[in-house]
């Protein structure tokens, strides 16, 4: 979207000659380390999100490595059954509740939610910073618990196993779990009331980026899920520590409520971790092909549409468990709903890329990524929608394969995607481009090589959460776990890049990409107040003027727009 | 940046407090959207444990009126009629800040305190007396068997029954201790007839506990009171 901004002539003086001279911005602005452990700046707790999501994120990968190297082999040669049992568990919680759930609204959301509304700051910064302490603190939970011996229920903590059975760390887990649920809960509430009272005069609704409408229906799945999620956990953590019987079968407790308590959390929560990364790519396809985004609204609706849909289709996980056939069968075909709105977002990127000026740098490398690999994660999806099929497929690797295709093969090139196309703004300069797309095809090729073999296997019948398995599936696992090292290496090399283009990259001006929209209007990095002056917006998002086709001309359109904001 | 958005207020109208806002409105605004999107986290949060609620006395109805008349309806009613007049005194205390009356603020807010911890103490002798009649399901204690066949069931009806008055006391107790924030703010006139926000927004959390409680105290307390006064 193009702003312009009611500066006076006087203050778009200062704003040269503070070009010139070391500009102050939010990175300079203070240095101690009470001037970021005690900032209320959404851009400053958006780089703490960053490197705490990007610990977690070492930590979750050291233990799928450790997983994929027992799995290398169809005996039990690295570890035994009750440390993969921990491993596998471990994965998923640390993946889920501490990288997936924050990753994009925390980190990018954070950065990026006040600037493209042309806001100072998030409604409550203070609750901004206290979301990532309790973020924290949830997080040292679990690193205890991963000291301590781990935990070995799954990420999913089924009852009564967690509640009266497992020898591990559940309560731990679940009061770590259990408080980094609040995070999420005010990340989410801050964006809701951010998103509907500050934004700037002329911003209407239909003029909001796609990314921010992702980002409001994903606070809304937050605010209204994860309570439910922390009253489940707290109930198991009761359980085993009164042995008050409510999820114990042996005395008329109904374990199967468990799962429905949980997933009408965690089905959602699905949704909180790709629906961020979906405003991404709609931000990248638009950037990168000099287009507005084909169907703007209907990509807008598509979002609140799968939000609330969302809610609706949890008993897809329980096909197997006695639930009635009729309660299945509506949620299998709930569960199909929700291919329409994810189909019409897909669609509206292809129809979005036809004729534009396509230029293939990293981002956009990781967002066409996105879209092949999340139709292939999404469809599988249906595939598991199908009662019939399900009742095969339940608990396989095929499983495994569909929800890694939507939350690595999707939303960790999303993240990828979204930081690479944000860091000139955040930090000022440009990452290495040739090492960027090298590093995105890497990815590409090594998450294919990891999980396209368990789809595979998977449908051969191979179940999930075992550490030895027959000689037939041996090459297939060989095969994923090579590909999980090639993985591991494309994802490695960002951060070192990324690292080293703090110092050394390319210093670049407030719109390196030509691309539309108030972020790239002010300077980067950043003023600590973002804006110079009151912000005023006068067009829709992604004006990028006529056909594409005309060449470069709507750019110039772009830089002049963008010169006389600063 | 100061300059920017302090600009042209009209004489007589107060700044935001917290410099990203543009103007007083757009904060309040905030404010009371944000403490309603916080009350639908709340509502969430407690509607788990209904939903379980509603699952168990489905399955269970015979144990829940069983496991019902041994608690003490009479206390129960007290407690509600406490926590209804804790809400009058409450909405009196914001009426007393609109109004400017700064010592009806703070002996309203202290009434309001009073009866929340009167609550509590009812609640407390409650609780104790559960404990002692082995009507408190725990790891050591295995719970009476009074209820004969219905006795694991009864159990589940007493998880639920701690499970969700426990969980409401501790909203009790977090409220007192806001109240106490209320107290001390009010002794120093900072709610005024221009700024009472912040204390209305504690009352709609007050007013939110007490709904909470308007539900429990028929739906745990009154199953089984046609059986008699339990203790």
């Amino acid at each position: 979207m193009t702003g312009s901004t009611d500066m006076g002539s006087m203050a778009t003086t200062t704003g040269h000659a503070a070009a010139e001279a070391p500009r102050e911005t939010y990175l300079t602005n203070g240095y101690g380390w009470k001037s970021w452990f005690l900032t209320v700046d959404h851009k400053r707790i958006a780089i703490l999100y960053l490197i705490s999501v990007t610990f977690f994120f070492l930590i979750g990968g050291l233990f799928a490595v450790l997983m994929r190297l027992e799995l290398a082999t169809p005996r039990a040669d690295v570890v035994d059954a009750e440390t993969y049992n921990r491993l596998f568990t471990m994965h998923g919680v640390v993946m889920i509740f501490f990288f997936l759930v924050p990753s994009i609204p925390a980190v990018l959301g954070n950065f990026l939610v006040p600037i493209m509304i042309g806001a100072r700051d998030l409604a409550f910064p203070k609750i901004n910073l206290l979301s990532w302490y309790i973020y924290v603190v949830g997080g040292i939970f679990t690193l205890i618990v991963a000291v301590s011996g781990g935990v070995d229920t799954g990420w999913t903590f089924y009852t009564p196993y967690s509640s009266t059975y497992s020898n591990s760390q559940v309560a731990l887990t679940a009061v770590g779990v259990f408080i980094t649920g609040f995070s999420s809960i005010l990340t989410g509430l801050n964006f809701i009331v951010t998103i509907h009272k500050m934004r700037a005069p002329g911003l209407t609704w239909f003029r909001l980026p796609l990314f921010i409408w992702a980002q409001y229906a994903t606070a809304l799945i937050m605010v209204l899920g994860t309570p439910v999620l922390a009253t489940t956990i707290f109930l198991v953590a009761l359980e085993r520590i009164f042995r008050i019987g409510i999820f114990d079968p042996t005395i008329g407790g109904d374990p199967v409520l468990f799962q429905h308590l949980f997933w009408f959390y965690s089905h959602p929560a699905v949704y909180i971790m790709i629906l961020p990364g979906m405003g991404v790519i709609s931000e990248v396809i638009s950037a990168f092909s000099k287009k507005r985004v084909f169907g703007y609204s209907f990509v807008a609706f598509s979002s609140l549409a799968i939000a609330i849909l969302g809610f609706m289709v949890w008993g897809h996980h329980m096909f197997t468990t006695g639930q009635s056939v009729y309660a299945s069968m509506v949620f299998s075909v709930l569960t199909m709903l929700v291919a329409v709105p994810s189909a019409v977002k897909v669609f509206n990127w292809a129809a979005t890329l036809y004729k534009g000026s396509i230029e293939l740098t990293t981002p956009m490398l990781y967002a066409l990524a996105f879209m092949g690999l999340f139709t292939i994660g999404g469809l599988t999806g249906v595939f598991l929608g199908i009662m019939a099929v399900d009742r095969h497929l339940h608990d396989t690797y095929f499983v495994v394969a569909h929800f890694h295709y939507v939350m690595v093969g999707s939303m960790v090139m999303a993240f990828l995607c979204g930081v690479h196309f944000w860091w000139p703004k955040m930090f000022g300069r440009m990452y290495p481009e040739f090492l960027g797309r090298f590093a995105a095809i890497i990815v590409f090729v090594g998450f294919n090589l990891t999980f396209l073999p368990q789809f595979v296997v998977g449908f051969q019948g191979m179940p999930r959460r075992y550490h030895v398995y027959p000689e037939e599936f041996g090459v297939m696992n060989l095969l994923s776990s090579a590909g999980a090292s090639i993985l591991g290496a494309g994802y490695i090399l960002p951060m070192f890049y990324l690292a080293w283009s703090l110092k050394w990259g390319k210093k670049v001006g407030p719109n390196p990409w030509e691309a539309k929209g108030l972020e790239w209007q002010i300077e980067s990095p950043p003023i600590t107040h973002n804006f110079h002056g009151p912000v005023r917006v006068t067009e829709e998002a992604y004006a990028y003027g006529e056909e594409p086709t005309h060449g470069h001309a709507t750019n110039t359109h772009g830089q002049k727009e963008a010169t006389s904001v600063r | 940046m100061s300059a920017d958005h302090a600009h042209a207020l009209p004489a007589g109208v107060r700044p935001p407090t917290y410099h990203h806002f543009e103007d007083l409105a757009q904060q309040e605004e905030s404010e009371k959207l944000g403490m309603w999107a916080f009350l639908i986290t709340e509502v969430m949060f407690f509607g788990a444990l209904f939903t379980a609620y509603t699952v168990y006395r489905n399955l269970y109805p015979e144990a829940f009126m069983d496991a019902s008349s041994k608690l003490n309806w009479k206390l129960g009613a007290v407690n509600t009629l406490v926590l209804i007049v804790s809400s009058l005194t409450m909405a009196l205390a914001i009426r007393a800040a609109q109004t400017g009356k700064y010592s009806q603020v703070i002996w309203q807010t202290v009434a309001t305190m009073i009866f929340g911890a009167t609550f509590l103490v009812v609640k407390y002798f409650e609780y104790m007396h559960k404990y002692h009649d082995g009507l408190m399901p725990g790891p050591t204690l295995f719970f009476t068997d009074v209820f004969g066949e219905h006795t694991p069931q009864a159990r589940i009806f007493f998880s639920i029954y701690f499970a969700m008055t426990g969980l409401h006391a501790f909203h009790m107790v977090v409220g007192l201790g806001i109240l106490t924030w209320v107290l001390i703010k009010a002794r120093k006139r900072y709610f005024t007839p221009d700024r009472y926000l912040a204390l209305e927004n504690v009352g709609l959390y007050w007013h939110f506990v007490d709904l909470v409680w308007i539900f429990l105290f028929p739906m745990l307390y009154l199953l089984g009171a046609h059986y008699g006064l339990g203790h």
